[in-house]
């Protein structure tokens, strides 16, 4: 620590830490723009200047900007001084004068640090009289708007997009006070992570076009804090609604977890709850039936006949999933995975338990300085991974400007120092992956190629670990280089994960972290949807076993939890089930092919009415709350579920929470993952809207006159209000981040404990499973994949739009689907006698024609492969098989 | 001796041909070059230089000596790198392009001993794109002194090594700032780098790295050569050395000459210019290049050493004097000045990329009878705003330094057009 004096007043601050930082850490108000904790400094705005003096002699001082200034031991500044007020205020004066100062029109009204940080400055009167600049503007593509006449070229947009997420089509054009940011042409963004240009844009120049198309100021959003709903990452996240329409989905900083940042699936993927096919009314037999009729048929279901079963869902909370089981009863209930997803997301819980070795936090992730990664392309399976990955790919070039005595905020010349530092991550996939570009070696082989790879680096740690047999050379050379890399960090990260659906991969993974000398090593396993981790850790049978309990007529109900079957296992498979099934109940949100095959069909609440718990890969519990309440008839799948139990005691979530965490020691602490509905500050109940929310009295005067009242919450601590306190709120109930004068996201500054740290009072959600223990060697190893002639094997890929079941339905994420097409290796193409673009047919191997559709050439793809977007329905047809033949489509047969 | 009094011209002939190798070595090139490397080193190099009292020639005036000693040596196997700045875009200013079209060696030769000081083994030159005879002069110069040994590996039987890039810019004044001039060399943007870390310890692609003026490297080889008092002899003044002055404008000979440092002003107009044109009178003068402050003809007597000229209020800069007629607006040279500073921001830093554009919009509002006299205060609050420490380089400061010194010596002609207007 460093004691300086601000102002006359004495401060401790962190020592190596730039003045902005730790003026903004102490809670003290200084203008800034190019400043971002997660970007570091880059002395461009001017805005944060100071005076800073010699000495107490010293009266008069010099002007220094704030986020350039290493703190220092008894240093003396002022942020008060006349002089750096004039300054401040001058500065801003000159970043207007090409401003448009359309906030009326403009989305970023309301919460723009652009304002905000006018109005701190003081600056009031224009005295430019000359004409504005003005720019053309830029279609980005469905998810982000350009507006470039609001832009006062703090930089961020670009060092964000480019130098923090590793995006190329994001640049600086032209020079003086025509500097222009937008692409080289019209044309979407092609960076995973363009939706945070919105929040790292302290103005409107890049706002987003999917909450445009249903626009609300900031202040007349309702809010609630929620968790992402579209990977296992489980990033927080701020949905805002009005009129009973979701508008938009935020970042909700967790400084553990997601920090100031979010994957375009993750904030553009909210659009399926206003969806049309959205469920709003039970349905019996196809018939909408009211609330209490499907109550009551579900209650003599249950009574009748033969016992029920229940099929979960990693898409469903803990409390949901934990109803439905206590319903069935547990022999009753399954987990409604496929069986392969079953037994990798298994052995993930188990190695998480019993393996010994810390599952970390993304914050942990970019501190680790040796990365292996088997058998995942991260952009694709859990997006904002790839974010913290590449920020860990960095920490060689941290080290070597820390010898140069360079710190760490100063970002361009640690930066620039970035050729000099090898990287020590290291990729090895079924082809390139989009972070290819931070890698020091990367490695495409199939799964059991990568597992063998996986293997030998183990070996090559340790001795005692199984090699595999009849290693080729290149990849004995490649396991030496990795095992070297990863056994001379002091906190190397292997990650790996469900994507390659290869057991081995993970085993092998597994023993690599085994193998790893050091002591703060990390394993890390990404897993496919919000709750896969809470649903393998509650536990149960697999999909297949409640295929043979109805086919062995041991019961005849099947009640559905959230859960399209159809993206999971084979069609005609789970048609036969179906039918034999003499009932089946479905509680689901959207309507899909499952939901079209129930008898009766319960409307469920989304993410964005409802509450509950999921856990996260890392094994963190993380609750999110309504933010809106469900239109009646529609309720949360707990409601429905625990509504037709004989004897409830959980008619209140807290209580249902509560239970599942006393019947699962893994998820005891999930109680303390938020504070129950009782919590209230100064008495009242934590007011989900602003309080400068407009309308309320009127909103409703087209349907009454008279204003209605507020729908009451007794599940949550949050009303469905503007009145109550948000003054003192612990973190994870903080619906909207806001402070006086700081009505923009950067209001977080006066949440954390250092910016960009973490948050008071801690950040939000609850760790489940710590290290412990130790698990024997895998030995399990497989033989090197040998394509076989006329034979491909379906490799399924993820894609970050398309795989997901929900985001797809959201018409942004729609627009940005990968091409219907198949992947080949190029050799294996050229055998086949087709191009890229050319048609082709897959066929059973029995000849049964599944599918004709264009190739398109990968050529990191291994031979013999046959690459499709995992999780697209258009290619439900293919899940029958794993391998297939392909042949060209004849010209007079083309598609 | 004539030869001695004006060593860095010495070579340069009124048909204004190139010197090649061979005359440059028979005036006793490359000497200063074999004295190196024979008998001293890196650190005598740095020595000589630094007791010879050379300050950098492109405009800050930053002893070259100390700027080379401050690049830290302990690790040889650690890559250096040499910069010539050869980016002359200072409005006004071309006494480099004379150094480097009709001399080239002169500066390779200098680069080369600047190299072996710091132990840099590759060099380049980043020279102003428009200097299209200079490109090809140093590309024959570059080539005639590898084939004879001057560079390369094992240069004149030493263990010295050392390659030399020629690097044209694409036309930006702001790649005459060393650190910007480092970016554009790297192929990014031409924006200037924070400091620190300074060049020299964090350069080019983040290796030490030292910037020198073309004028700067040209005078090394013959403090080598001719020794350290022979050179501090040279000056009149307080700064050592020759210097390359020069005046533009409504003089009777606009030129360059080499005159000893601390030659006064007058001797440069009066004599060397051969004073005004007929019917012109001397109203002032920017004496180091467009983004020096205006002095009056009650400044002529002023020396030029860095520090007189600083003394009386403006700088030295390149030592190329621009002189105001009495029949030229100086409101209108101003904005002619400030157009091209505007032009020329990176566009980085706020005061710069915003400021200078409405200083521009103010002197053509005043100009063309729309200014208003609270202008002027406008104007004025405008220089302190862009002034040194508050912008991130030393573009905007430079500046609005013939604004600043405009608004104070030549006010009435500002009032002038305001109260045109008013009537």
């Amino acid at each position: 620590m460093a004691r300086i004096e601000i102002d006359g007043q004495p401060y401790d601050v962190l020592d190596g830490n730039n003045l902005l930082s730790a003026c903004l850490s102490l809670g003290l108000d200084l203008p800034y723009f190019c400043w971002h904790p997660a970007l570091g400094s880059a002395g461009a705005c001017r805005q944060c200047a100071v005076i800073q003096y010699k000495d107490a002699e010293d009266k008069r001082g010099r002007l220094v900007m704030a986020c350039m200034t290493p703190v220092a031991d008894a240093m003396r500044i002022s942020i008060a001084a006349e002089q750096a007020r004039q300054f401040r205020s001058d500065n801003i004066e000159l970043l207007m004068t090409n401003h448009p100062h359309d906030c009326p029109v403009c989305e970023e009204g309301g919460e723009c640090h652009l304002q905000d940080m006018t109005v701190m400055t003081g600056h009031t009167f224009r005295r430019y009289r000359g004409l504005k600049r003005t720019h053309n503007n830029q279609n980005l593509g469905p998810f982000i708007n350009h507006e470039m006449n609001r832009c006062i070229a703090c930089y961020r947009c670009v060092r964000f997009y480019d130098d923090y997420a590793g995006g190329k089509d994001l640049q600086v054009f032209g020079m003086h006070n025509n500097v222009y940011f937008g692409r080289f042409e019209d044309g979407a963004l092609e960076n995973e992570f363009s939706g945070n240009l919105v929040e790292v844009c302290p103005t409107g120049v890049f706002t987003d076009k999917t909450f445009s198309a249903h626009y609300a100021r900031k202040w007349d959003l309702q809010t609630a804090p929620s968790v992402c709903a579209h990977c296992g990452l489980g990033c927080n996240t701020a949905p805002g609604e009005r009129y009973g329409e979701l508008r938009r989905v935020i970042n909700r900083y967790n400084g553990e977890v997601n920090g100031y940042f979010l994957c375009d699936r993750g904030r553009f993927g909210y659009g399926f709850v206003n969806s049309p096919k959205r469920i709003l009314k039970p349905r019996l037999d196809d018939q909408e039936i009211s609330a209490d009729a499907a109550e009551s048929h579900f209650r003599q279901l249950l009574k009748a006949g033969k016992p029920a079963i229940g099929i979960g869902s990693p898409r469903a909370s803990l409390e949901a999933n934990f109803a439905l089981r206590t319903l069935v009863g547990e022999e009753n209930f399954f987990l409604g995975l496929e069986d392969t997803e079953h037994i990798l997301l298994n052995t993930i819980v188990e190695l998480m338990r019993h393996g010994g070795i810390h599952s970390p936090s993304l914050r942990e992730v970019e501190q680790a300085d040796a990365v292996l990664i088997l058998g995942e392309d991260v952009t694709h399976s859990a997006p904002r991974l790839a974010l913290s990955l590449r920020q860990a790919a960095r920490n060689a070039s941290f080290d070597l400007a820390g010898s140069l005595h360079i710190l760490p905020w100063q970002d361009a010349a640690v930066r620039n120092l970035e050729n000099q530092a090898k990287s020590s991550v290291f990729i090895a996939s079924i082809c390139a992956t989009r972070l290819d570009d931070v890698a020091a070696n990367t490695y495409r082989g199939s799964p059991e190629d990568i597992a063998r790879l996986g293997f030998a680096i183990a070996h090559c740690l340790d001795e005692s670990a199984p090699a595999p047999a009849a290693l080729g050379d290149a990849e004995q050379a490649l396991a030496v280089i990795i095992a070297d890399n990863l056994k001379q960090a002091k906190r190397p990260l292997i990650v790996s994960g469900t994507s390659c659906a290869s057991l081995d991969v993970i085993q092998a993974a597994y023993n690599v972290a085994k193998a790893l000398p050091a002591t703060d090593k990390q394993l890390m396993f990404t897993v496919p949807e919000c709750n896969s981790l809470g649903l393998a850790i509650m536990g149960g049978a697999s999909l297949q076993q409640a295929f043979e309990r109805i086919g062995t007529g041991l019961a005849d109900s099947v009640i559905i939890l959230e859960n399209d079957l159809y993206r999971r296992v084979p069609g005609p498979e789970l048609d036969r089930f179906l039918e034999t099934a003499a009932h089946v109940v479905v509680i689901d949100s959207l309507e899909n092919k499952t939901t079209a095959q129930a008898e009766l069909q319960l409307p469920a609440a989304t993410f964005a009415e409802s509450e509950g718990t999921w856990v996260n890969n890392e094994g963190r519990g993380q609750r999110y709350f309504p933010v809106y309440p469900a239109t009646d008839p529609v309720r949360g799948s707990w409601q429905w579920l625990t509504s037709v139990m004989e004897n409830s005691q959980w008619r209140h979530h807290d209580a249902l929470t509560a239970a599942c965490a006393s019947a699962f020691p893994d998820l005891a602490a999930i109680v303390q993952a938020a504070p129950g509905a009782d919590y209230t500050v100064k008495g009242s109940k934590i007011p989900r809207q602003p309080h400068r929310y407009s309308g309320r009295t009127a909103m409703h005067a087209d349907i009454k006159v008279s204003e209605p009242g507020q729908p009451h919450d007794p599940e949550t601590p949050f009303a469905f209000s503007m009145e109550g306190d948000t003054g003192h709120v612990p973190p994870a109930l903080l619906p909207v981040i806001w402070a006086p004068g700081w009505n923009s996201n950067q209001a977080i500054n006066k949440f954390q404990q250092q910016t960009g740290g973490h948050l008071r009072d801690g950040d939000p959600g609850v760790r489940l499973i710590e290290a412990a223990g130790t698990l024997d060697w895998f030995g399990d190893i497989p033989p090197t994949f040998r394509p076989e002639q006329g034979r491909w094997r379906i490799m399924p890929l993820p894609h970050i739009f398309g795989t997901e079941e929900l985001s797809g339905q959201s018409p942004a994420i729609a627009e940005r689907l990968p091409a219907f097409c198949v992947l080949l290796n190029f050799l294996d193409a050229e055998t086949l006698g087709v191009d890229s673009g050319d048609p082709v047919e897959i066929s059973s191997l029995l000849g049964i024609s599944i599918l004709k559709i264009p190739v398109q050439i990968e050529p990191t793809l291994p031979r013999g492969l046959l690459g499709i977007t995992a999780g697209l329905p258009a290619f439900q047809s293919m899940k029958t098989w794993t391998q297939v033949t392909v042949k060209k489509v004849n010209q007079e047969d083309r598609l | 001796m004539e030869t001695l009094a004006k060593p860095l011209t010495k070579n340069i002939r009124p048909d204004r041909a190139f010197t090649t190798l061979a005359d440059y070595e028979s005036t006793g090139g490359y000497q200063g070059l074999r004295k190196a490397l024979a008998e001293l080193q890196p650190k005598d190099v740095q020595q000589w230089v630094k007791d010879a009292g050379l300050r950098g020639r492109g405009g800050a005036g930053f002893g070259t000596g100390l700027k080379w000693s401050l690049v830290p040596l302990d690790d040889l196997s650690q890559t250096r790198y040499l910069v010539a700045n050869a980016d002359e875009m200072e409005p006004g200013t071309f006494k480099d392009r004379m150094l480097l079209e009709q001399d080239p060696h002169q500066l390779i030769e200098g680069m080369i001993i600047a190299a072996y000081a710091i132990q840099a083994q590759k060099a380049y030159i980043f020279l102003r794109g428009e200097y299209h005879v200079a490109k090809f002069r140093l590309e024959q110069a570059l080539l005639e002194a590898k084939s004879k040994g001057y560079l390369g590996e094992h240069i004149l039987n030493s263990a010295f090594n050392l390659e030399i890039v020629l690097h044209t810019g694409a036309g930006r004044y702001i790649c005459g700032e060393e650190t910007a001039l480092l970016n554009a060399l790297e192929g990014k943007r031409a924006t200037p780098r924070a400091k620190p870390p300074f060049p020299l310890v964090s350069g080019l692609w983040g290796k030490p790295t030292v910037v020198n003026n073309v004028e700067t490297l040209c005078n090394v080889p013959h403090i080598l050569h001719y020794g350290v008092e022979w050179y501090q002899g040279l000056a009149r003044g307080v700064d050592k050395g020759t210097k390359l002055f020069g005046a533009g404008g409504r003089v009777k000979h606009p030129g360059l000459w080499e005159l000893p440092m601390g030659t006064p002003i007058r001797e440069i107009i009066e004599q060397h210019a051969g004073g005004m044109r007929d019917g012109y009178k001397l109203r002032g003068f920017l004496p180091g290049g467009a983004s020096t402050d205006f002095l009056l003809p009650e400044h002529l007597d002023v020396v030029m050493d860095f520090e007189a000229v600083a003394k009386a209020g403006s700088r030295m800069g390149t030592g190329v004097i621009i002189v105001l007629d009495d029949k030229t607006c100086p409101v209108r040279m101003v904005l002619n000045l400030e157009q091209f500073f505007a032009q020329e921001s990176c566009g980085w830093c706020t005061p710069c990329r915003d400021g200078l554009p409405w200083t521009v919009t103010l002197l053509k509002d005043i100009i063309a009878g729309k200014g208003r006299i609270e202008d002027l205060d406008t104007l004025a609050g405008l220089t302190r705003m862009l002034g040194p420490g508050n912008t991130f380089c030393a573009l905007a400061p430079g500046a609005v330094e013939p604004l600043q010194s405009a608004l104070k010596y030549f006010r009435a002609d500002f009032e002038r057009y305001i109260a045109m207007e008013r009537a």
